[in-house]
C-alpha cells in the first residue's frame, strides 16, 4: 500500500437498525488535502468519519491510515465532534477541554503536566482563544466554542483530523478563521477531512471532494469531482435542492 | 457519645461521601434515576437472597442486592433498544414493578413461621441506621476506599468519557470499560447504602449533594471535593439530629426521629443554602448583583440630569433645585432622596439647602455617563436606523452596560463616519 495514501476506506458498510446507511464505501484520501465530504442530509456524512473513527460498528470493511488500522494509529488521528454531541453545563473550563487532547499521548493514570499545558496554551493561541482559558465553556459564543473544540484537536498533534459539522452554528469571522487554520494545517502536510453541507463553498474551501448519497457517487479533485452530474447524481429527485445546486454549480463557473 | 452512636455517625458519614463522590459522575452524565432504580430493583433480590439462605447474612443479601439490580438494568436496556419504550417510560416501569414485587416478598417473608420478623428486612425500606454494625462500617470504609483511589488515579479518563464519550473512543479508551467500573461502583455504594437510609431515599444521596456542589464551581474536582464534603456533613448531621438530638439515653433504635430522612433533609438544607449563597449562580449573588445594578443606573440618570441642566451655563456650575431635578426625572420622593444619598455618600453630589451641586469628581462621573449615552444615541441613528425620537430610551437601557473599550470603539466607528469632532475628548451635542 503506497505510503502517501493518508486514509484508505475499503467496503464500508454501515447499518443502523437493520436499515443501511453506508453501503460499500471506497474511498482513498491521499496525504496532504483538504477534502469536503458532501452530500444531502441523511447520506452518511457523519456516519462516514464515526466509521472510520470506530465509533459506530461495521457490518463490512476496512479502514486504514497510512496503511496501519485504527488501533495501530490513534495517535495519527485527531477529531472534532458535532456540537451538539457536548453537554455545555459540564463543569468544564476551556483549558480542561483542551488539555484533553493530550490524554491520548499520556496513558494511564497520569496526568498532563507543564509541557501539555504549554502546548494547550499554544494550541488556543492558534485559535485565538487564549484569554478564555479560564472560562466554563457554556460562557463562550458558538464560534469560540468550536475554536475551543479544534483547538483540543489540535493539541492531539495528529496527522489526520476529523471534523463533523464545524461550521454549524458559527459566525462568519469564526468559519474563516477555521478555514484559514485548515489550509494551513494543509501546508504543513496533514490531512483534513470536514463533513460539510453548503454547497456554495465548497469550491472555496476544499481541494478533494467526497460526494455521499449512502453511497459514494464520487471522490477526487474538486474539479473534476464537484460536476453538474455528479451533484445531479447526489441530490437528484430531491427538487428544492436542485436549484440550489444550479446555483453553486453556476457560482463555481462550472460549463 | 456511645459506641453504637460513632459507629452510626461514621458509617452514614462515610456513605454520604462516598455517594456524593461517585453520584456527581451520574449527575453529570445525565444517569441520576440510575441509582432510584438500582435502589428499588435491589429489595427482591434481597429478599430472594433471604428466602435462600434463611438468615440475614451480609453478603448474601448484598449479592441478591448487586444481581437484582444489574438484571434490572439489562431489562432496562432490553426496553429501550427492542420496544424502543422512551426512557423516563422505560425507568419508572422497571422501577416500580421491581418495588412492587419487593414488596409482595417482603410481606411473605415476615408471615414466614421462622420469624421473618427477625430479619429485619422492613429495615431496607426505610432504613435503619441504629442498626447498623461494625461489619457494615467496615464495608463501606472499603468501598469508600476504592471509589476515592479509582476517582483519584483515573480522575483523568472518567473527565473525557465523562464529558465526550465520542472524542474519548477515538483516542481509544474503552469507553464502556470505564462507564461499566463507574456504575459498577455506584450500584455496590447504593447498595450498602440501602439498610442505612433506605430503597426509598438512598437515591437522594447520590444526586442533592452533587446537584448542590455544582452552585458553587465550574470546575470538576472541585465539584467532586464539595459533593464529597456535603454528602459527609448530611450523614453526620442528619445522624446527629436523628439521635433524639443528643439527649442522652435516647440514642439508638429509641432514637426519636428516623435516620435515613433527617440525612436526606439535612442534605436538602445544604441544596437549598447553596442554591441561595453560591457566588455567581446563587440566587441571592443574583439578586444582590440586580441590586447594585439598579441602583448604579439610579446614579447615573441622576448625574447626566444634573449635567444636563447646567450644560448651558458652563463653565459655570450653578446648583440645581431638587425639586427641578424630581419634575424631570419623574422619580418618587423617596427613590430620588435614596439616589441623592448614595451619590452623596461616594462623593459625587452636595445637596444643601433643596439644591444639588456636583463635586469635581461627581462632574467628571457625569461627563462620562453624558458622553456614553450620547455616543450611543449617535450610534443608533447613524448605524442601526433607529428615529432619532426613539434612541433616548434604547440608549437609557444600554449607557450602564458600555465598558470603556466599547465606548472608545463607538468613538471609532462614528470618527469613520465622520459625525463626531475630530477632538475625542469633546463631547457630542445631543442628537435630540
Amino acid at each position: 500500500m503506497s505510503a502517501d495514501i493518508a486514509v484508505e476506506i475499503h467496503d464500508l458498510t454501515v447499518v443502523y437498525h437493520r436499515k443501511p446507511v453506508l453501503w460499500d464505501v471506497d474511498v482513498s484520501v491521499p496525504e496532504g488535502r483538504l477534502v469536503g465530504i458532501v452530500g444531502p442530509n441523511g447520506a452518511g456524512k457523519s456516519t462516514l468519519i464515526k466509521a472510520a473513527l470506530g465509533l459506530v460498528p461495521l457490518v463490512s470493511g476496512q479502514v486504514w491510515f497510512y496503511g496501519r488500522p485504527l488501533r495501530e494509529s490513534r495517535h495519527l488521528v485527531g477529531y472534532v465532534p458535532q456540537r451538539e454531541a457536548i453537554d455545555w453545563d459540564f463543569p468544564v473550563t476551556v483549558m480542561d477541554v483542551v488539555l484533553m487532547g493530550t490524554y491520548g499521548r499520556l496513558g494511564w493514570v497520569r496526568r498532563p503536566g507543564k509541557a501539555e499545558r504549554k502546548l494547550a496554551e499554544d494550541c488556543l493561541r492558534a485559535v485565538g482563544m487564549e484569554q478564555f482559558a479560564d472560562r466554563q465553556i457554556r460562557q463562550l459564543s458558538g464560534g469560540q466554542q468550536q475554536r475551543v473544540f479544534l483547538a483540543r484537536a489540535l493539541a492531539q498533534q495528529a496527522k489526520i483530523y476529523f471534523l463533523d459539522e464545524p461550521f454549524v452554528g458559527v459566525d462568519a469571522a469564526t468559519e474563516r478563521a477555521i478555514v484559514t487554520l485548515l489550509q494551513q494545517l494543509r501546508e504543513e502536510g496533514k490531512t483534513v477531512l470536514v463533513v460539510h453541507h453548503d454547497l456554495q463553498t465548497v469550491r472555496e474551501y476544499f481541494d478533494f471532494v467526497i460526494l455521499l448519497n449512502m453511497r459514494l457517487i464520487a471522490a477526487g479533485e474538486t474539479a473534476q469531482v464537484f460536476t453538474p452530474e455528479n451533484l445531479r447524481k447526489a441530490y437528484g429527485g430531491r427538487l428544492t435542492l436542485l436549484t440550489e445546486v444550479a446555483e453553486a454549480v453556476h457560482r463555481g463557473g462550472i460549463p | 457519645m456511645s459506641y453504637v452512636t460513632v459507629l452510626v455517625l461514621l458509617t452514614t458519614m462515610l456513605l454520604g461521601a462516598t455517594s456524593g463522590l461517585l453520584g456527581c459522575f451520574a449527575v453529570l452524565r445525565g444517569r441520576a434515576l440510575l441509582g432510584d432504580v438500582l435502589a428499588h430493583a435491589a429489595l427482591p433480590g434481597i429478599c430472594l437472597a433471604f428466602l435462600l439462605v434463611r438468615e440475614r447474612h451480609l453478603g448474601a443479601l448484598l449479592g441478591g442486592a448487586i444481581v437484582a439490580g444489574l438484571f434490572a438494568i439489562l431489562v432496562l436496556g432490553l426496553l429501550r433498544r427492542f420496544v424502543r419504550t422512551k426512557e423516563d417510560a422505560a425507568l419508572g416501569i422497571v422501577l416500580t414493578v421491581f418495588f412492587g414485587l419487593g414488596i409482595v416478598l417482603l410481606s411473605v417473608i415476615q408471615r414466614l413461621p421462622a420469624g421473618g420478623e427477625r430479619a429485619g428486612l422492613s429495615h431496607y425500606l426505610f432504613g435503619q441506621a441504629a442498626a447498623v454494625s461494625q461489619a457494615d462500617l467496615f464495608l463501606i470504609s472499603g468501598v469508600g476506599v476504592v471509589a476515592g483511589l479509582t476517582v483519584f488515579l483515573l480522575y483523568k479518563e472518567l473527565l473525557v468519557v465523562s464529558f465526550d464519550p465520542g472524542f474519548a473512543g477515538v483516542q481509544g479508551w474503552p469507553v464502556a470499560a470505564v462507564d461499566l467500573l463507574l456504575f459498577s461502583l455506584i450500584a455496590v455504594v447504593t447498595m450498602i447504602g440501602l439498610p442505612v437510609v433506605g430503597v426509598v431515599l438512598m437515591a437522594a444521596l447520590l444526586i442533592i449533594p452533587p446537584a448542590a456542589a455544582r452552585f458553587w464551581t465550574d470546575r470538576l474536582g472541585q465539584m467532586l471535593v464539595l459533593a464529597a464534603a456535603f454528602g459527609a456533613l448530611a450523614g453526620a448531621a442528619g445522624t446527629i439530629f436523628s439521635a433524639g438530638f443528643l439527649s442522652p439515653g435516647r440514642t439508638g433504635s429509641h432514637a426519636g426521629l428516623p435516620t435515613g430522612p433527617m440525612i436526606i433533609l439535612t442534605g436538602t438544607v445544604i441544596f437549598l443554602a447553596s442554591m441561595l449563597c453560591a457566588p455567581q449562580k446563587g440566587l441571592l449573588w443574583r439578586a444582590v448583583r440586580l441590586i447594585g445594578l439598579r441602583v448604579r443606573t439610579a446614579e447615573e440618570h441622576l448625574l447626566r440630569e444634573l449635567y444636563e441642566c447646567i450644560e448651558a451655563g458652563l463653565p459655570d456650575a450653578a446648583p440645581v433645585a431638587i425639586v427641578t431635578l424630581k419634575e424631570r426625572l419623574r422619580w418618587s420622593g423617596a427613590g430620588l432622596w435614596t439616589v441623592i444619598g448614595l451619590a452623596a455618600m461616594r462623593g459625587f453630589v452636595r445637596a444643601e439647602d433643596g439644591q444639588l451641586r456636583l463635586t469635581p469628581k461627581g462632574f467628571e462621573k457625569a461627563r462620562q455617563v453624558v458622553r456614553a449615552h450620547r455616543l450611543w444615541e449617535l450610534f443608533l441613528i447613524e448605524q442601526a436606523g433607529i428615529a432619532p425620537d426613539h434612541v433616548h430610551r434604547d440608549a437609557d437601557q444600554m449607557e450602564h452596560l458600555l465598558r470603556p473599550e466599547v465606548v472608545t470603539e463607538l468613538e471609532e466607528k462614528l470618527q469613520t463616519a465622520r459625525r463626531m469632532a475630530e477632538d475625542a475628548k469633546k463631547l457630542p451635542a445631543s442628537p435630540h
